[in-house]
């Protein structure tokens, strides 16, 4: 109950509201009351599952069955990481429930680094420079070649994702990391649109000052837009690495082949080789906590970023 | 170099100068993205038209057909399974998801603004679809899945959430309302910042409850807002695929062989491409005319904020 005078003073337009009492207090207080209760509950079952999550990843394959009702883990044991990292024998995995296949995580943690790291940079800076283009210089055919890539925004993928695996097949890049982020890599539509939005509130003085000074349009967008765009800039660095570190659908038909083989490809192959009757579990869950920490960290420093900017993506 | 050079001359003599040069430098800002915009975008696009009046299948070059792909998917009973079945998702998944996601947002709004909260709600929405579904596919396992574990509690029996028919669309809908519902409060909770707090404070004064102002203030300013939201996440459930190849395998009995499945596996499976590529046009046309019929029934441009 102590929480409920504090989060009344945190806004003003709640405390506002409640002076005129227009309301009996009591029922007043039984509503914010079952209000909270509410809240309380879906933030439960938000987190509840990745608890879940850490818990099986904590136990032994063998004893979950047994201990199906504990909410601690079963037998607790690091045996999941090790076996999913590879630093177990093939012995000690199936003992523990595994299958005994090699499993190499490591190589697809550097694959989905490698491919949303090329993705992001390259995807980011090829369109802030787009997005100056589009909002800071005038130049004949302008709002026409925006407006078209705009529309793009509405055509669902997979309708250009079929012939693109063509086209990337035409061109031998299957199973390579080029294959992979190709695609993505000089522009989305959306990265476009969300950066020419900022640069345009930029005031021209700045780079009128700095052209007066002999400055060309290529050092003013380096040394003046770039610099003075770090906040938005690093919101959409934010959105494409989550973005290209979560996708599934083209790496699974691009990048196959173990060599380039992205965590999220790795899972789900990782899940259909689990042995008919009984998963190994605990492996299963400790490669998706793998597959999910480096995001989550991510999270952890700059999450405030991505919750302020996704009002963005849905109202412009 | 060269620009910067001219640009010390082009300072002086005034606008018609500098737009010249706006023009070169603009060419070369948007080159890349441009290039891969035509690549990407612009010639799949027109090819995926093309092929789509092929039989194609990617090992020989394609062959010219016509209509035929059209006329067989009129006939192919998989399709209309597969449409009828993504209908099912959409409609359960942003069902629910709108609701809940409306009702988190206003809670957000009038209870605590707090970052905290909104942070938590927005974890799932993080982590990859590949994840989520393997983590639900956990937790609703039959046999030793906590869930069912906690329904055996309660007194009701276990329930073959993905192995079922009638549990299995459901199931994979709501496993996605679990992971989108805290994005889409957020988009819902960015729109309600937009009304302005005096109209509740009026409202109070005239003896309006927390009820009233909801339908009279909140939903009426809301509409623009949910009306874009709605657009969004029904148009990006059409395309649920990553929780269905990773649980059911549109499994059991077609009962999840959703559109993006199905095509998936005519082209991969059985290099159908033209007749795949055929299903991503009219899944394409689908989409547009829902996303169209959207905005002109829900007034998506119009506010009533004036």
């Amino acid at each position: 109950m102590t929480i409920l005078p504090a989060a009344a003073t945190t806004d003003p337009s709640v405390l506002n509201r409640k002076q005129p009492g227009t309301r009996p207090t009591g029922r007043i207080s039984l509503g914010r009351a079952a209000a909270w209760a509410f809240m309380v509950l879906t933030s439960l079952m938000t987190l509840f599952p990745f608890y879940w999550m850490l818990r099986t990843a904590l136990s032994n394959t063998k004893s979950l069955a047994a201990n199906s009702d504990s909410f601690l883990p079963a037998d607790l044991t690091l045996g999941a990481f090790q076996r999913v990292l590879g630093l177990s024998t093939t012995a000690e995995a199936i003992a523990q429930g595994g299958s005994g296949a090699n499993v190499n995580f490591w190589l697809y943690l550097r694959n989905s680094l490698v491919v949303a790291t090329t993705t992001t940079v390259g995807q980011v800076f090829f369109c802030a420079l787009a997005a100056y283009a589009f909002a800071r210089l005038s130049w004949p055919g302008r709002d026409k070649l925006f407006f078209a890539f705009i529309t793009a925004l509405m055509v669902p993928p997979i309708f250009t994702t079929l012939p693109n695996f063509i086209l990337i097949k035409d061109l031998g890049l299957l199973d390579s990391y080029l294959g992979i982020v190709l695609p993505t890599l000089l522009m989305t539509p959306f990265s476009v649109f969300f950066l020419r939005q900022f640069f345009l509130g930029i005031p021209k003085e700045m780079e009128e000052a700095a052209m007066i000074d002999g400055a060309g349009r290529f050092r003013v967008f380096f040394t003046i837009i770039l610099p003075m765009s770090a906040a938005p800039i690093t919101t959409l660095s934010l959105l494409t690495y989550i973005a290209s570190w979560n996708d599934y659908f083209w790496p699974l038909l691009v990048g196959k082949a173990e060599s380039v083989r992205v965590l999220t490809v790795a899972l789900g192959i990782f899940r259909s080789q689990t042995p008919q009757g009984s998963p190994d579990w605990a492996g299963l869950m400790a490669a998706t906590l793998i597959a999910a920490l480096p995001i989550l960290v991510l999270y952890a420093f700059l999450g405030r970023r991505i919750i302020n900017s996704i009002g963005f993506s849905g109202i412009k | 170099m060269v620009t910067l050079t001219s640009r010390t001359q082009a300072t002086l003599p005034g606008a018609r100068r500098r737009r010249r040069n706006d023009l070169r430098a603009a060419l070369v800002f948007v080159a890349p993205a441009t290039i891969g915009f035509l690549v990407f975008y612009v010639w799949p696009a027109i090819r995926g038209v093309y092929y789509s009046f092929t039989d194609f299948s990617v090992l020989s070059p394609p062959q010219w057909i016509g209509t035929e792909n059209y006329q067989e998917l009129l006939s192919d009973d998989l399709v209309r399974n597969a449409f009828w079945v993504t209908l099912e998702y959409v409609l359960i998944n942003i069902g629910a998801q709108t609701v809940l996601a409306l009702g988190l947002a206003v809670l957000m709004h009038r209870l605590t603004k707090s970052v905290v909260v909104r942070g938590t709600l927005l974890l799932p929405y993080l982590v990859a679809n590949v994840v989520v579904a393997l983590l639900w596919f956990w937790m609703l396992d039959y046999q030793i899945g906590i869930v069912n574990q906690m329904l055996d509690w309660v007194g009701l029996g276990r329930i073959a959430f993905f192995g079922d028919s009638a549990w299995a669309i459901p199931t994979i809908a709501m496993v996605n309302v679990w992971r989108h519902v805290g994005y889409t409060a957020l988009l819902i909770f960015a729109g309600l910042q937009t009304i302005p707090t005096h109209l509740y404070e009026a409202a109070a004064l005239d003896g309006a409850g927390e009820v009233r102002s909801f339908f009279k203030i909140t939903i009426p300013l809301l509409r623009p807002v949910l009306a874009m939201v709605l657009v969004i996440t029904v148009t990006g459930s059409f395309q649920i695929f990553d929780t269905v190849a990773v649980t059911t395998a549109g499994g059991p009995v077609n009962a999840t062989r959703v559109i993006y499945y199905y095509i998936y596996e005519l082209a991969f499976g059985r290099f159908e491409f033209g007749y795949a590529s055929a299903i991503s046009v009219v899944l394409f046309l689908v989409l547009a005319s829902v996303a169209f019929a959207q905005i002109k029934l829900l007034r998506a441009g119009e506010s009533d904020l004036s």
